[in-house]
């Protein structure tokens, strides 16, 4: 397939790990920060064909990881009433809540599907008009365009009985507060290539400079990441920080416009709770008052709705980067994808899931 | 979930706000918007997130990369073996 297999190609990966060894002189601590890049990474073993010196700390782009266990649980009890179709992707499905995850709720009789997009939600809703359709929209800037259109189209049609349960994240604030932390331990960034198609690169310009750390926007493919490790450690070792793009068959510095506009046009910036990290302010999105009436915690009545989180899971300092997976008491002993004590270990781009599935060292 | 897999238009629709558009995905084809990539032609590759077609790839930028990475392999004597 054209864009995938000359991105696989071992040729050039082991090209680029020479490169890489001959400009590296110094151990650097870089993190790639989307959850799909942690996978890649682990799965094609691209730690391994790094210098010793290299190491990549995962970071905290998982957006089914960080929507906190008061969301889960709000989804949970929505989900459980016997006029809601409650819809959403796969991811979500299994992530352990305070009583358990949706899956159990569908065993249970409640009416709980999983769609591909956003839009199959709305039409869910179309061809159910005496049911309340309710779409748990969970993501980062990747997906909030396709959240905001689903609104707009339920809008557009007058549809009455469908709305969102928002976790919405948003990449750059995260970082900020990962790089301005005392404990930081970050030197490099890999910058999350599809979050950047849809927003562009401008907002990592600043943190770039402010923070001094080198931001490579990168792609998901093996050799995608390579290149992004390279050009990250020739910044370092030049004592540069600027923001790269590798990515640039899919970003441009000003993202997607129509994408930006109609997520502008239907959320606006909140402050956001995230799993295991704590509040981050205006890291995340709400609806706008004048789709307020598609606010499914309006709509439900479970806007002051609070959970405890569970004290054996040790996945914030995961998020964070201070642990690796195989740190945890608990990693395989107690928490598998099977039976999972905490969201990393069974999203599709949760670090523990990741080092489950492809390794254990 | 961020996961954007690239596909080919096939064929695309006019009229609708939302464009619909028959993508093909190495085998398997999906109905997908286009409606934030109005830009987009038949015959395009785009990369497509929940049922939505997010950037058209660039084939120049694209041949680029894969260029700086071809001379960059002879640059330093790598056959690539």
């Amino acid at each position: 397939m054209k864009y995938v297999d000359e991105y696989r190609d071992a040729r050039v990966v082991q090209r680029l790990a020479r490169d890489l060894a001959q400009a590296c002189t110094r151990p650097w601590k870089i993190m790639e920060v989307c959850g799909g890049q942690t996978h890649a990474i682990v799965k094609f073993g691209i730690t391994e064909l790094l210098p010793a010196g290299i190491e990549l700390i995962h970071g905290p782009g998982c957006p089914v990881c960080v929507t906190p266990l008061a969301m889960i649980d709000k989804a949970a009890i929505i989900a459980a009433r016997p006029e809601v179709i409650f819809c959403s992707f796969g991811d979500m499905l299994r992530v352990p809540g305070s009583a358990g995850d949706l899956l159990t709720i569908k065993a249970n009789g409640g009416d709980v599907r999983m769609v591909y997009s956003p839009l199959d939600a709305v039409n869910i809703a179309r061809a159910n008009p005496d049911r309340e359709v309710v779409f748990f929209a969970v993501g980062f800037e990747t997906t909030a365009p396709a959240n905001a259109m689903a609104v707009y189209q339920a809008s557009r049609l007058g549809l009455g009985n469908f709305s969102l349960l928002v976790a919405q994240v948003m990449v750059p604030p995260a970082l900020k507060a990962l790089l301005v932390s005392p404990e930081r331990r970050i030197q490099g960034l890999l910058a999350a290539g599809h979050v950047c198609t849809v927003m562009g690169y401008r907002e990592y310009e600043p943190l770039a400079r402010d923070c001094h750390v080198p931001i490579v926007v990168t792609g998901f493919e093996p050799v995608d990441i390579m290149q992004g490790i390279y050009l990250c450690v020739r910044q370092l070792e030049e004592g540069r920080a600027e923001v790269e793009n590798q990515y640039t068959r899919s970003v441009r510095r000003e993202g997607n416009p129509a994408a930006r506009k109609l997520m502008g046009d239907v959320f606006t910036v909140t402050t956001q709770q995230w799993r295991g990290i704590g509040e981050i302010p205006a890291s995340g999105l709400r609806l706008r008052d004048a789709y307020a009436a598609y606010d499914a915690e309006r709509r439900f009545g479970l806007g002051a709705y609070r959970a405890e989180e569970s004290s054996l899971c040790r996945s914030g300092l995961v998020l964070q980067g201070a642990i690796r997976p195989v740190e945890c008491a608990c990693f395989g002993n107690g928490c598998t994808p099977e039976k999972p004590l905490g969201a990393p270990m069974v999203s599709s781009e949760g670090a523990c899931a990741a080092y489950y599935l492809y390794r254990r060292g | 979930m961020c996961l954007g897999i690239p596909g080919k238009i096939l064929s695309l629709s006019e009229g609708d706000p939302l464009c619909p558009a028959k993508v093909n995905f190495g085998g398997i084809t999906k109905e997908i918007s286009l409606a934030f990539v109005p830009e987009a032609r038949c015959g395009d590759y785009v990369i497509v997130h929940a049922g939505f077609a997010l950037t058209v790839l660039d084939e120049g930028e694209a041949l680029e990369t894969l260029d700086y990475l071809r001379q960059m392999g002879e640059a330093n004597g790598g056959s690539g073996e």
